[in-house]
């Protein structure tokens, strides 16, 4: 690995390798896998490249600044621990593909598989190698994701649609508190680089908060690596293809969680609640995962409890406090990968030849299938611990170091013994997977003739049993320096003295094998004579308790929503208004704030007439309301007082604008009364009005009361820097305008987008107009048709004067759109649609896109000079024959607004005015 | 002055409420543009309430409060659109059902 930088590759080269298999998608089966194969096989080069320097203690780091107000830098690390996940995840991969090329059948999406244990192989190497939590989780959060994806690859089947779900939820929930956990973290010691965190582990386990971290980041763990309670996804995760289960749910995602212990093990363990929760989990999840492997009947189930199992034994060597302990764990790790994934191979194969995996359905195969018989044989006998082989050095390093505690009483006692009883289990169940499948009588009658697997599909479980020997004899030559490397990079020191081989003399530890060994096979013939396979599995499962819960969930939610809502809009208005009332009253009962009274300013005559004309409209249409007419022009008086306060109050923009406002939304309600009866029906209760009138009254007099006591008080203004920087920055001296085009430009662009969708969807629900009642209007009208010919030229240039003013005046885009709108849209409505369309060849659903695209255009515009987007810039320019003109791109914006009002005003009253076609 | 605008803006609140609680379209459509008149007028008096004081750098001698006007600004174009297109619903549901009743049913209005 040459630069820093180069450690992007390793995760990206399977991200962007996961691309060929869907483009390749329709070639042959071995072609596809090739090209999968390709991204994996250069990252793993990459690393073995690095190997060097990573095995001298070197640790190259890549950081690059990312969203830097959030703590997330995009931070990598090649230490020891992230080379030796890294390469596992690259090496395993690699004869997953090779395998899963000959497991699917040619009936299963090729192309999509590869994608996505592709994109999973990316997500899983991004944990690896992020020195940055936050980034860390990103790519946890990714793995949850592929591994929802991959668990329901057959998504036909309702077990793998379930079993994805749980997994996503659970492992989602746990990566939730995971995230609050890194919070937590960087609440702490402000930082999130794990490097760093590391470095602070006093500082961080005296913290207060120490108890909430370490509590949320065990639970983002344990439910990622099934530790108990949370193990049941586990299971249920099997309805997966097997090359997924053997990867994913054995070799490295629920590896993931342990990682991340390891990973933060010099910043967060070392204490009595690390001790206790860790060690503690550990060893429950392994007794009872080795406990309920024994009782499974499915193949893949036995090894997804005794995985289960094993995850636990790794997380209980993390919690003990021995300082051997991580070593054996990283151990541990590098030997579950390689003999559990081989078993997993091998119990997809024993599938996939026979067509079943049901042990009471098994048995004599070994005269079928010796081959593969003899490498299951050789791999359970590592995972139960038989010497000669890597299971046993890491297992009888477990057993040591539960010996070596320094705590006494119960848990000096306590851990030994359940280990060994775990051990006990372990050795049965294994005993099982060998003696249930390929012996225990002759064949029984199977759905598939049973005979060896194709050559190639043998290969990788040949390979890693071949690695479980051989570590098995000679552990130290081949793990030792890896081990080395590895435990100093989690324990963050020098790992202490320890010796990796068979013998070690007579001891204790082997006296612990020894007799889980003898009692395993023991008590599984004892099981065996009393009928093992007919035990029934107990239904107090936790898979039981999820279902239960996800389905209480959903009631209380339904019956909290049946509370709230019965359906109806007037009662859900009611259910609204009240909310809301009560919402603004709850910051009054903390007491109002000591805010100084404000001069009030006197009243004149010119306020009172206007008053007195607003609550005479207001009244007026609450008396007359069901009039249709008469109320809508009621409401406009009333819109036009408003208008006439801005004006009064010194709001001259906002006056105009109310004003055309008011005009164009009488010109579309007339339109709309044309096709609305005329009258509302009187259908209101008095008891019903009056309810509605005590709501209305309480609405009416919380907003008037909080009016009246936010303008008697003095109030800090936020706009003296909107001010100040309006002529120098913003080029114009309206400061209202330069507000909206260009301080808060991008509001203004969000806001005429919606306006834009908006429109859409009148042009869209107009359009399929069948049974429309048609206008009452007739197709001309002659008074208005003269007239809107007549005022149409000097209006359009009233409004160009209003647009190009409106930086420094009164004025803008808004106003201008709604004027010249409107005015085109007179045309229609008196000389009717045929001729408006004669007389103006314009397409306005293209001038609503124009304007959006100049609006946006404009702001993009600031990028190619290095400025963040709408950034305006403004200045004299030099036009021929006028002279210099101040202008500034702000403008520009301003005419894409002004583009797409007319463009709305134009499509909502055209499409209302247009005589809808008779339906025959 | 205040007393005046504050119990304006009550008013046009409680008529807006009590409109859109009607049952037919057209009064909630009233209804909605009575709110949107208080609303904007309550935002807008937020800025305070100046005369002769226009947020137009070197036009007065006193200057407004510009924030609010330019919210308000976007509050009444919003305004427009979103009418509208309670308009055109409005319009489509009487074509579709045949009445102007927003739960849908014309002869059973509770």
């Amino acid at each position: 690995m040459q630069s820093s930088a180069s450690l992007i590759w390793v995760f990206a080269l399977p991200f962007a390798g996961s691309l060929l298999p869907l483009v390749f998608a329709r070639r042959g089966r071995s072609f596809i896998a090739g090209a999968a194969a390709v991204g994996p096989a250069i990252a793993l080069a990459l690393l073995l490249q690095a190997m060097p320097a990573v095995f001298q203690g070197e640790a190259p780091r890549f950081s690059a600044p990312w969203v830097p107000a959030l703590g997330l830098d995009f931070s990598l690390r090649l230490d020891g621990w992230a080379w030796l996940f890294a390469t596992l995840i690259l090496a395993i991969g690699l004869l997953i593909i090779l395998y899963a090329r000959y497991y699917l059948s040619a009936d299963d999406p090729f192309g999509r598989f590869f994608s996505m244990l592709l994109l999973f192989m990316g997500s899983m190497l991004g944990i690896a190698v992020s020195d940055n939590l936050l980034l860390l989780i990103f790519f946890w959060e990714l793995t949850s994701l592929s591994s929802f994806l991959l668990i329901g690859y057959w998504n036909h089947r309702a077990d793998a649609r379930a079993g994805a779900r749980m997994a996503l939820a659970v492992t989602g929930m746990g990566g939730l508190a995971l995230l609050g956990g890194a919070l937590v973290l960087r609440e702490m010691t402000g930082t999130l680089e794990i490097s760093v965190l590391n470095t602070l582990g006093p500082q961080i386990r005296e913290h207060a908060l120490y108890p909430v971290a370490l509590t949320l980041v065990l639970l983002g763990a344990f439910t990622k690596s099934a530790q108990f309670p949370f193990h049941f996804w586990l299971p249920n995760a099997m309805a997966a293809p097997t090359p997924v289960s053997a990867y994913l749910h054995s070799a490295t995602m629920v590896k993931a969680g342990i990682f991340l212990l390891a990973r933060l093990y010099p910043a967060l363990s070392g204490t009595d609640a690390w001790f206790y929760a860790v060690g503690g989990t550990g060893l429950v999840t392994l007794v009872f995962g080795a406990y309920q492997a024994t009782f499974r009947h499915d193949l893949k189930g036995l090894l997804a409890y005794s995985t289960i199992s094993h995850l636990g034994l790794i997380t209980l060597l993390l919690g003990l406090d021995s300082p051997l302990a991580p070593i054996a764990a990283v151990f541990h790790i590098l030997n579950h990968a390689t003999f559990k994934a081989s078993l997993f191979m091998a119990a997809g194969i024993i599938d996939h030849e026979t067509g079943t995996r049901d042990m009471r359905r098994l048995g004599g195969l070994w005269r079928a299938m010796p081959v593969t018989g003899a490498l299951a044989l050789v791999a359970a006998a590592a995972m139960a611990g038989v010497p000669f082989l890597n299971g046993f050095l890491s297992k009888e390093m477990l057993f040591a170091e539960t010996l070596a505690t320094e705590r006494g009483g119960l848990v000096a006692f306590l851990v030994p013994l359940a280990a060994t009883a775990a051990g006990i289990f372990g050795v049965a169940y294994s005993t099982r997977f060998i003696h249930d499948v390929f012996f225990n009588g002759p064949q029984k009658e199977l759905p598939r003739e049973p005979h060896e697997p194709p050559r190639w599909m043998r290969i990788p479980v040949e390979l890693l049993v071949v690695i479980c020997v051989l570590v098995g004899i000679v552990p130290q030559v081949l793990v030792g320096s890896v081990l080395d490397v590895a435990g100093s990079a989690v324990i963050g020191a020098a790992p202490p003295q320890y010796s990796l081989a068979i013998w070690h003399g007579f001891n204790l530890p082997l006296l612990m094998s020894g007799v889980a060994l003898a009692g395993g096979v023991a008590m599984y013939f004892w099981l065996q004579s009393r009928s093992l396979h007919a035990h029934v599995g107990s239904a107090w499962t936790g898979h039981g308790l999820f279902e239960k819960l996800i389905h209480g969930l959903d009631r209380g939610s339904r019956a909290f929503t049946s509370i709230t809502t019965d359906g109806r809009l007037q009662r859900q208005v009611v259910v609204i208004a009240l909310v809301t009332v009560a919402a603004g009253f709850v910051p009054m009962l903390a007491g109002m704030p000591g805010r100084s009274l404000s001069a009030t300013t006197p009243v004149n005559l010119i306020a009172i007439v206007g008053w007195a004309v607003l609550v005479l409209a207001t009244v007026g249409v609450l008396a007359a309301h069901r009039q249709r007419l008469t109320a809508l022009i009621l409401t406009g008086a009333a819109g036009l007082i408003v208008s006439a306060a801005f004006a009064y109050y010194s709001a001259p923009d906002l006056a105009l604008t109310q004003l055309v406002v008011e005009v164009a939304m009488t010109l579309l309600m007339l339109l709309a009364l044309g096709r609305l009866p005329a009258e509302s029906p009187r259908e209101s209760s008095g008891l019903r009005k009056l309810r509605d009138g005590a709501v209305a009254v309480f609405c009416g007099a919380g907003m008037g009361g909080a009016a009246w006591w936010m303008m008697t008080r003095d109030g800090p203004s936020i706009s003296a820097e909107h001010i100040l920087r309006s002529v120098p920055e913003g080029g114009g001296t309206n400061v209202v305008n330069v507000i909206l085009v260009d301080f808060r430009g991008f509001d203004t662009f969000g806001e005429i987008s919606v306006l834009v969708t908006a429109a859409l969807g009148i042009v869209a629900l107009l359009s399929q107009g069948s049974g429309m009642p048609g206008p009452v209007t007739q197709d001309r009208e002659p008074a208005l048709a003269m007239l809107s010919r007549v005022i149409l030229p000097p209006t359009l240039l009233v409004s160009m004067y209003i647009f190009l003013r409106g930086h420094n005046l009164p004025g803008g885009g808004f106003i201008a759109g709604l004027v010249s709108g409107v005015v085109i849209a007179m045309l229609g409505i008196g000389s009717g649609q045929a001729w408006r369309h004669a007389a103006v060849r314009i397409d306005f659903h293209r001038v609503t896109a124009t304007g959006l695209a100049i609006a946006a255009l404009t702001g993009l515009g600031a990028w190619v000079f290095g400025r963040p987007f709408l950034t305006s810039a403004h200045g004299p320019v030099p036009i021929p024959l006028v002279g210099e003109l101040h202008l500034a791109t702000a403008a520009l914006f301003d005419l894409g607004v002004y583009l797409v009002v007319v463009g709305i005003v134009m499509l909502v009253l055209d499409s209302l005015s247009a005589r809808p076609e008779r339906a025959a | 002055m205040e007393l005046l605008l504050a119990s304006a803006i009550g008013l046009l609140a409680g008529a807006g409420v009590y409109l859109s609680l009607r049952g037919r379209t057209f009064p909630v459509v009233l209804g909605l543009t009575f709110v949107s008149y208080a609303v904007n007028l309550f935002i807008f008096v937020a800025g305070g309430i100046r005369l002769d004081a226009p947020p137009i750098v070197g036009a007065a001698a006193a200057m407004t409060d510009p924030l609010p006007q330019a919210l308000v600004l976007t509050a009444i174009v919003i305004g427009f659109g979103m009418t509208a297109y309670l308009v055109v619903l409005a319009i489509r549901l009487r074509a579709a059902d045949g009445h102007d009743h927003v739960d849908g049913d014309g002869e059973a209005g509770r």
